[in-house]
């Protein structure tokens, strides 16, 4: 239980890092995991073409909610184009800890609501 | 309790080589039984004899080995017939699974018989395998697709279903027993009422035939599904039960080799029952290795099996009940099978499930493939220990222990 709850995760779980939601915000997304029915919404507002403000919000596991509070955090300040080249791997970093295919998808779903805005961002 | 109806669990371990291995240094305590069985070592040993010294390719051949492995596998569906007590063998169909059988229905029979206006009536509380093949259905061919909605107790309430009958209902599809709450239906009961009806019943039997004695031609349904692999067989193998006279009038499912008596240019024409489902080179091992597999469950006994199930259910729900920040889903111990779902108070299901593989506890944690039922019962994922003849009491207090551990680190 230790090897996956490691300190800094439990931390982001326990005092999560901008938490609530944004009004006008420019990317804006919400999805849920079909599997367990966790939610995520991820509300990011730009200020010369970079990100002045990220807030999350949502219900999930420890791992979900806690990769949604380092997302917002690793974000600000970053462009667009920095936005949309984040990996999959930039969020296992995160985390600093291997998921199963299972946790993955917790682990992943705050970025997987990010892509989503980004893309419907481009669409409008 | 007598000591026919006893088994001992502990000695039943040592059947299956699995349970002796250990998952982050403890020893596996396996509670995820509902998703799939572990398998004893008669099954593991009928699948390596039979590749080793029976196997070839079944019905066609006249050479000593294909004769051997035709009459393992027809000797197979004789062993099931048996143990499901199916009034005929040839309405005893081997597929691939539970799911397999539910939608060879449901585009078989249900394509031929279900038309606009008809109605098909379920449950809330079914697995996803008995619902999206009739939600497919209903939208193909103009259908409605009617509920029997579930009480907060996580009963069937069978009021709805009186009022759901009154109409053009063509079948009652429903579960002999929830994989979520446990609940054991009164299938009896219901097929009664839905003939009455004029409709035909389908029961999804997944997660009764692995635990109580079955005995379909008491149940007096239509056709009834259930996977070998819940029931400590291989996976990959599972069976359906029709009444022959509805499979002979059915069009056939997958076509092919294996289920056709002539084939011209232009057309074919169908082998006999069961064969005529039974299209391509079927899964002959895995028939093999589920003969075994009843042939090991009767050694055992299934009222045993049930006995034992019923009194760890109870065990557990007792445990947890005095767990503070536990919340027990579905009906009291009496009414259930050994099928525990639960919600642990700020602690997410997925997160529990992990705390408690780190303690050698495998439980599974979700919606367990029954969305519209966690929707009905205002429950986000729930985690869920499921029981089977070589669980114990003791892997019942370590889960209850595993859970104040994770309360301890996770809660808030």
């Amino acid at each position: 239980m230790e090897d996956l709850y490691r300190e800094h995760i439990l931390d982001h779980y326990r005092h999560p890092r901008h938490q609530g939601t944004l009004d006008d915000a420019d990317i804006s997304c919400e999805q849920d995991n079909p599997v367990c029915g966790d939610v995520v919404r991820l509300d990011v507002r730009l200020k010369d073409g970079r990100v002045s403000e990220a807030r999350f919000s949502g219900r999930g596991c420890v791992i979900s909610m806690a990769s949604a509070s380092m997302l917002t955090e690793e974000i600000l300040g970053k462009t667009v184009e920095e936005l949309k080249a984040l990996q999959d791997e930039d969020m296992f970093e995160m985390l600093g800890i291997t998921l199963g295919p299972v946790r993955a998808k917790c682990g992943l779903l705050p970025l997987r609501v990010l892509q989503g805005g980004l893309a419907r961002m481009e669409e409008t | 309790m007598n000591t026919k109806t006893r088994l001992d669990p502990v000695a039943l371990q040592a059947d299956f080589p699995i349970l002796a291995r250990e998952v982050h240094g403890r020893t596996l305590a396996y509670l995820d039984n509902a998703a799939s069985a572990q398998k004893p070592r008669a099954v593991i040993e009928a699948l390596d004899e039979f590749y080793r010294a029976h196997y070839a390719n079944i019905h066609r051949g006249v050479h000593t080995l294909s004769e051997e492995a035709t009459a393992a596998y027809e000797g197979a569906r004789d062993k099931v017939a048996a143990f499901v007590n199916a009034p005929d063998r040839r309405g005893v169909i081997f597929t691939r699974n539970a799911t397999e059988a539910i939608n060879l229905v449901a585009y078989t029979w249900g394509r031929a018989n279900v038309g606009p206006g008809d109605r098909i009536i379920v449950t809330e509380m079914e697995h996803h395998s008995n619902l999206v093949p009739w939600q497919l259905l209903a939208r193909e061919v103009g259908a409605e697709l009617a509920y029997v909605s579930v009480t907060d107790e996580g009963r069937l309430d069978l009021e709805s279903l009186h009022c759901l009958l009154q109409g053009q209902v063509k079948l009652a599809a429903f579960t002999h027993v929830s994989n979520v709450l446990g609940t054991v239906n009164p299938v009896r009961e219901i097929t009664a009422r839905v003939h009455a009806a004029g409709a035909r019943v389908l029961v999804d039997a997944a997660q009764s035939v692995p635990h109580m004695p079955t005995d379909i031609e008491a149940l007096d349904c239509d056709f009834l599904a259930f996977s070998g692999h819940k029931m400590c067989g291989p996976t990959g193998i599972g069976v359906l039960y029709g009444r022959p006279e509805l499979l002979e009038e059915m069009p056939p499912f997958l076509t092919g080799g294996g289920m056709i008596r002539r084939v011209g240019r232009a057309e074919a024409s169908w082998d006999d029952l069961p064969w005529k489902f039974e299209a391509g080179t079927p899964a002959i091992a895995e028939a093999v290795g589920l003969s075994a597999a009843v042939d090991y469950l009767s050694g055992v006994g299934m009222e045993a099996v049930w006995a034992h199930e019923q009194e760890l259910a109870a065990y557990a729900l007792e445990r947890l009940a005095e767990t503070p920040g536990v919340r027990m889903i579905g009906p009291p111990a009496e009414e259930r099978s050994g099928v525990v779902a639960f919600t642990v108070e700020s602690i997410h299901p997925h997160d529990l499930a992990q705390a408690l593989d780190g303690e050698g506890i495998a439980i599974r944690a979700g919606f367990h493939c029954a969305q519209p039922l966690h929707e009905r019962l205002g429950l986000a994922a729930t985690a869920r220990a499921s029981f089977y003849l070589y669980d114990t009491r003791e892997e019942v207090d370590r889960l209850v222990e595993g859970i104040q551990k994770a309360q301890a680190w996770l809660g808030q």
